[in-house]
Formats: C-alpha cells, structure tokens, sequence
C-alpha cells in the first residue's frame, strides 16, 4: 500500500490512488521549440544606472504576429528585468517573480530581493529546467543597482549566467553589441569614464534602429528601461526610420 | 509520572489556557549551563558555559556554527539542538545556492519558529527540549535572537539562559545602554562578567569552561580556540566579583511542576519538572 508519507498523519490509513500520472510518464518529449518569439534585447551600464532596451513584437517564425507586447518588468525598486526568446516562458517567470516578490513583501521585513540574488536565482531555474530537457526558452537581462553599484547580468536558455557593462542577446550580440562596446570605449578613451544616462539612451536608440533596418524579426516599436539609485522609468517609443539608406544596399537583389 | 491532569498530552490544554508539556520541555532549558550573547553596533557575540558530564570527558562543545554569517548557542537537550543546526544549515546554504547570497537572520529564525510551532500542535510529537541563543549579520546589522520550546522566538539586545542565568540577565539589564556604543572588546568582557555571575563563588571562568564566538561586519562567525579565550579572558582576571544574585531557577527549588490551582498561575519561573534522578 502506497502511503503519500509527506502527507501522511496518524489514524488517516486511506491510500488514495494517484491518477494519471503513469500515463503521463511514458511519454517523454525531448527537444523543445519555440513558438511565440521576440528578438534581442539589449542593455547596457552607465555612470548611475543601468538601461535595457526591447522591441515589443512578437512573431509566429518570421511571421510578425503581436505588436505591443512590452517585455521589460519591473521587480521591485532595485531590479528590472527584460526578456528575449519565447514570449511564454518571459510570461512564466514573470508570473513566478511577481510571486516571489508578493510573499516577500508578504514577510513584512524591509529586506527587498537584490538584483545579483535575482540573477543566480534565474540562472538556476533555467539550468535546471536545461537539465530537465525542457529548457524555458529565453535570455534574461537583469539589471539593477546593488551596493550602490549598478548591476547588468544575463541568463540564457541554457542556466548560462554572467555580467558585463553591455549585453546583447541574438541578433543584437552581432549587429549592437559592436556599437555599444565602441561607444564605450570611446567614451573611456575619451573622458576615462562611463556613459552618462542620456549618452547611454541615446545609444541604445540608435542600436534600436540599426536592429530595425537589419533585423527582420525587429519592430518599430520598442521600450527603454532605465533604473538608477532612487528611479525607474520605462518609456515607450516608436522609431523614425529613414528608409533612404535602402538604396545603398546593393547586390542582394 | 503524571504530575498534573491535564498534561498527558502536548495537545492538552489546562482550564487556566496553559500546554503544560510544553512549559515541561520550558523547562529542560534551564536545565542546561548558562549561555549570554550580547550585540554592539557592529558585532554579535555568544558567551557560553561548558561543562564536561563528568571528570573522564572532554567538555561538551556548546557553540554551533550554522553558517558564515550565522551560529548559536543553546541551553537544553543537545541532540534536539543538533537536529535544529541541521535544519539551519541546510537552510542558509539551500538559500546561498538559489540567491548566491546570505540568508537574512530573521528570515531564518521564522522559519525555525516555523518548524518549532508544529511539534506543539501535534499529539504525536514532542516540543524541542532546548533553546537557542542565535547571533548573526546581515544586511541590518547584527542581531541577537531567543528562541524557546513554546516556538516563541524574540529579537534582543543582549540576552542569557540556561541554569542560573537571572543573574547574567540582571548584569545585562544594568548595562544595556552601553552595549550599543562599546567596541567588540569591551562587549566580550561586559559577556564574560555576565557570564561570571552566573557561576558559584568557588567556580571560575577558565579557557576550558568557557567557549567565545563572534560575528560581525566583515568578520565570519569565529568561535575563539582556547588561546584567544585565555586571551579575553585575562581582560576581567583580578576583577572583584559582584555577589550573585539569589536565584530562583537554580536545582535547590525541588522538583515543582507548574500546577493549576486556584489562583492560576502566578510564579512566572515555574520550578524544575523534570526526574532528575
């Protein structure tokens, strides 16, 4: 007789079978795909702060299928985090986030989830479902200010965790990452310092832009997240594309 | 063995609205030796007693690390501590994997309130037989937590128990406000002075009997070998002892278990309820 021993209490001898789930267990997928899915999703640090930026598209394969679906969250007054990949498992964390943060808050205590604690925990959700053979399918970028110090970290698909001043995930590590490491550099060459927040703005709506001539899954309209010491903003935007440089573009025809 | 009708059960309430196993199992930790922790601004500190069950055996280790920014002390049954310590421990270091950072103190005592309320409620369990001294860091400072068989557990600025520590809980009371202002040093002597007078005149503190640990802002939980105890210890050598307090709690009381009479409870330090033979 099969007791459920964690729930097991004295005098209580009724076993109840547990339907349903040998069934399940014979079948085993391996090997998941991406349905719903967004691009790359870029952030990058400043002297205060950092800013995230994400288009709020989300396309059936290269079908543009979704067009305001933002995808920037804020966590609590030191993180926010931004998505890349598919659209439900961003919903799926975002949910279980909210969770964590209402029964933090539930507790009562002052202590607020710190952005370093957010990304480790993240990355060991997605390492473990990875793991599993069901990975969730998408790039977290967690960004926040911690110690006084901002904080950039991104998680892959895969339980991949790092930090770094700029990251970009997908097409934008080919195609943004370049320019928001030059504008850096730069910037350090320059003056030995970082962006400030209007520099590190301004940056990202052009990589938004060169992402939108050069990025077929890429849209118009997009988010820019920006937290620092005592704010967080995300603003909504819309491109200005000037299609003239198209002409330039020769010998794919 | 009944000393009272209605303490058969854990789960038994007395008419006057008292668990009286549970006050028993109240009652294990005085039996234990004498245990002070006491905070400044910046550390946390535990000052406790050992003994040695009898002349052939080492003393018993008395302070327990949990994890680099927390650890406690305890007065009462010791396996039940150990069991505590296990779950701590696993505790902070499941949090440490998830969060790749410290479990916060108080966060870490709901949870062992948590655990320690079940075995209250329930006919098949007992209450752990022992309480915790809990000195940790974190993010809002150092903290100085007590805990109790009845799963209470309370945030202190200084505490002590275990058997006769009404008088280190009287030394500290006197000296509460200048625990806060004082450097790491002087915080341990004004521990070992409570600790003194918890002890019989012809007894002394000794590097063997006695067992330090600090913790603190960039300082890991450190339990002090006998060196740097002997160390402290010379601090507060040659000072004269203040006359102990007369104690309530100690053994000579007789075995006098908390009885419902007619006018409820009214001796808030119940007698010792255990067969001591």
């Amino acid at each position: 007789m099969a007791l459920h021993l964690n729930n097991w209490i004295p005098g209580n001898f009724k076993s109840v079978p547990n339907t349903g789930s040998s069934a399940q267990h014979d079948i085993v997928q391996h090997g998941w795909t991406p349905i719903t899915t967004t691009t790359s999703v870029l952030g990058v640090v400043f002297d205060s702060g950092v800013a995230l930026a994400a288009d709020t598209l989300t396309s059936y394969g290269s079908m543009a299928c979704f067009g305001n679906n933002p995808r920037i969250l804020t966590v609590n007054k030191n993180i926010i985090v931004a998505a890349a990949g598919e659209y439900s498992d961003y919903q799926f964390i975002r949910d279980t986030i909210e969770d964590k943060i209402t029964t933090e808050k539930s507790l009562n205590d002052g202590i607020s989830l710190k952005p370093k604690a957010l990304h480790t925990w993240l990355s060991r959700v997605l390492y473990n479902r990875r793991t599993k053979m069901k990975p969730l399918w998408s790039t977290f970028l967690v960004a926040g200010i911690q110690n006084d110090k901002p904080f950039l970290g991104e998680i892959d698909k895969l339980g991949t965790a790092f930090a770094d001043e700029q990251i970009a995930s997908g097409y934008g590590a080919y195609l943004a990452l370049p320019l928001l490491r030059k504008a850096i550099d730069e910037k350090r060459a320059k003056s030995n310092s970082s962006l400030t927040k209007d520099e590190a703005v301004a940056l990202l709506k052009k990589c938004m832009e060169v992402l939108y001539y050069r990025d077929a899954r890429s849209h118009d309209k997009y988010q820019i997240g920006v937290i620092t010491k005592d704010s967080i903003e995300i603003q909504d935007l819309t491109l200005k594309p000037n299609w003239e440089v198209a002409k330039f573009v020769q010998g794919y025809e | 063995m009944f000393r009272n009708q209605y303490d058969s059960d854990v789960t038994v309430w007395s008419p006057q609205g008292r668990l009286h196993q549970v006050e028993y199992a109240m009652e294990a930790v005085k039996l234990g030796s004498a245990v002070v922790a006491l905070k400044n601004k910046t550390h946390a500190t535990i000052v406790a007693l050992k003994r040695a069950p009898n002349e052939l055996s080492a003393y018993q280790k008395k302070i327990i690390p949990v994890d680099d920014h927390i650890g406690f002390s305890f007065s009462g049954l010791l396996a039940d501590a150990r069991i505590l310590s296990k779950f701590m421990r696993s505790e902070c270091s499941s949090h440490k994997f998830a969060h790749g950072d410290d479990l916060p103190v108080n966060r870490l005592m709901t949870k062992v309130g948590n655990r320690m309320q079940l075995c209250t409620q329930r006919y098949d369990k007992r209450p752990y037989g022992v309480g915790l001294l809990v000195a940790g860091y974190d993010d809002n400072g150092p903290h100085i937590y007590q805990t109790c068989p009845s799963a209470n557990f309370t945030d202190c600025k200084a505490m002590a128990i275990g058997s006769r520590s009404q008088s280190a809980r009287t030394y500290l009371e006197r000296n509460l406000d200048t625990f806060k202002d004082v450097n790491l040093e002087e915080l341990l002597k004004h521990g070992m002075r409570a600790l003194r007078d918890t002890l019989p005149n012809d007894i002394n503190l000794t590097s063997k009997n006695v067992s330090i640990a600090v913790v603190g802002k960039d300082h890991p939980f450190e339990i002090y070998d006998e060196e740097k105890t002997q160390e402290k210890l010379l601090l507060i050598e040659g000072e004269e002892r203040r006359a102990p307090a007369p104690t309530i709690d100690s053994a000579g009381s007789g075995p006098q278990p908390p009885q419902d009479g007619p006018g409820g409870p009214t001796d808030s330090a119940p007698g010792v309820a255990m067969e001591t033979e």
